[in-house]
């Protein structure tokens, strides 16, 4: 049971969040990273002749690329935190997530560190990946033999 | 539980800081800075013990003790096993006693410490902690380049060491008398909030003191409390305002609200925090403060937030205490 007198007073002195300013860059930053990924996308259909589904693989290992090189060149940090969730959600801030750890536990050594460490905060996101996308997969299976 | 005491002094005391509190107001206060959060060490870690060995080494000198001089060390810090204090007191060599009350370790220390004084048992003390803003981050959050986004009511952990030196040698810091605290829980579980974990646990512990001590805030120059930040501070406020009827608004501040600049260093959020926060204003600000007569009586009330990531994963509340010392200038 909680102290609704004191529950009372900390709600009181709490501050006020800027959850719209927050949510409207990260809608921002999110959607130009969407258009620059479709401008890569494009670029590289048409320089190396790939097909989308090729080109888009291209795209995703740029951006990979990009996020863990800021990550480990010290200022991807300070971009996540002026855009939050618009760099968060997307692929780099999987690939920032698995980077930062990697140079965290770089000092513990390639097993106990890095090893261990490097889907400290990646492997939730691969586990509840790999479990929705299978759960999805049922569904589409179901309703394709359904149909 | 309040103990007077009758024959413990603050003879000497150092602090040394990082970048962020160098950028604070208080700056020209501290005996060394290290620009460098890594102090030419190759880890977070190696670096906070860097800091507070510094922060002994430079107590010496400044109190031209012998380490054959030293009696016993007490010293506390953040990280798991206490590891920056036990590497750090290595090279003392001297009777040595780790303590755990996460940011109101550095009180616990003089309590301990002058207990033994007192008692007859030993004639001085060394009392030492120190934080690392990166070294925390690493254990208690997320990697240190992550940045995830935090509220407005996140504490910023203070980077850096700070030492005290204690005897039975009078001086012009008096250490006249404690309170120990106690466990407080208030069904609190959000880390990124603990101004409103610990402020019960302040009020608890001053309430306690005032009663044991029959005084009132009146009688102190300044109540310090050690890291509620902000909203914290506030919220200490107005619970002992309703709760024991006693007002806290005329000379009572936050050790947290006053190591950064508010205007200029954003990150901090809240205020400052960590096992090193409150010793750094205490030790760099507040005890000057008391020798050249600023000050005649000051409470200083260290909190803890005692957080540990896995009780609170696995739903428990996170508990505070808070440690009281009564520090006055001798005549």
């Amino acid at each position: 049971m909680k102290n609704k007198k004191y529950e009372a007073i900390v709600e009181k002195h709490k501050p006020e969040e800027k959850r719209v300013q927050h949510a409207g860059i990260a809608f921002l930053t999110g959607g130009i990273l969407g258009l620059c990924g479709e401008l890569l996308l494009e670029g590289y259909t048409h320089l190396f002749d790939l097909s989308r589904s090729e080109a888009t693989v291209y795209m995703l290992v740029t951006f990979i690329f990009l996020a863990s090189l800021f990550t480990a060149l010290g200022f991807f940090d300070k971009m996540v935190s002026f855009a939050r969730c618009g760099l968060l959600i997307p692929i780099t801030g999987f690939a920032h997530s698995m980077t930062s750890a990697a140079i965290e536990y770089r000092k513990e050594g390639p097993v106990y560190g890095v090893g261990s460490n490097l889907f400290k905060l990646a492997g939730t996101v691969i586990l509840y990946g790999v479990v929705s996308a299978w759960f999805f997969g049922m569904i589409r299976y179901l309703l394709e033999m359904g149909g | 539980m309040t103990h007077r005491y009758q024959n413990v002094y603050i003879e000497n005391y150092s602090t040394v800081c990082g970048p962020y509190e160098a950028d604070g107001p208080l700056r020209k206060n501290f005996d060394k800075i290290h620009q460098d959060l890594y102090c030419q060490e190759d880890s977070w870690e190696k670096a906070e013990v860097h800091y507070l060995k510094d922060s002994l080494k430079i107590l010496l000198e400044k109190s031209s003790l012998e380490k054959e001089d030293i009696d016993m060390v007490i010293s506390g810090d953040l990280m798991n096993q206490i590891t920056a204090s036990c590497y750090a007191s290595l090279f003392l060599n001297a009777p040595f006693l780790g303590i755990y009350s996460a940011c109101a370790t550095s009180i616990e220390g003089i309590l301990i410490g002058s207990t033994y004084i007192d008692s007859g048992k030993i004639k001085n003390c060394i009392t030492a902690c120190s934080s690392h803003n990166l070294s925390s981050e690493k254990q208690f959050r997320n990697p240190t380049e992550y940045g995830a986004p935090k509220p407005k009511t996140a504490t910023f952990t203070a980077t850096g060491g700070a030492s005290l030196f204690l005897s039975n040698k009078k001086s012009k810091i008096k250490v006249e008398s404690g309170t120990i605290g106690r466990m407080i829980d208030f069904d609190q579980t959000d880390p990124l909030h603990m101004g409103a974990v610990m402020a019960p646990g302040a009020a608890d512990t001053i309430y306690q003191h005032l009663k044991d001590m029959n005084r009132t805030p009146d009688d102190y120059d300044l109540i310090l409390t050690g890291d509620l930040g902000l909203y914290g501070k506030e919220i200490l406020k107005e619970y002992m305002m309703k709760t024991y009827k006693i007002d806290l608004s005329k000379n009572y501040n936050d050790c947290g609200c006053m190591l950064y600049n508010y205007e200029t260093q954003k990150e901090v959020n809240a205020g400052g925090s960590g096992p090193v926060c409150s010793a750094l204003v205490n030790y760099s600000t507040i005890l000057k403060g008391l020798e050249n007569g600023t000050y005649k009586r000051v409470l200083l009330v260290a909190t803890g937030a005692l957080f540990s990531p896995t009780a609170v994963f696995q739903k428990e509340h996170i508990l505070a205490i808070a440690h009281a010392v009564s520090l006055e200038a001798t005549k």
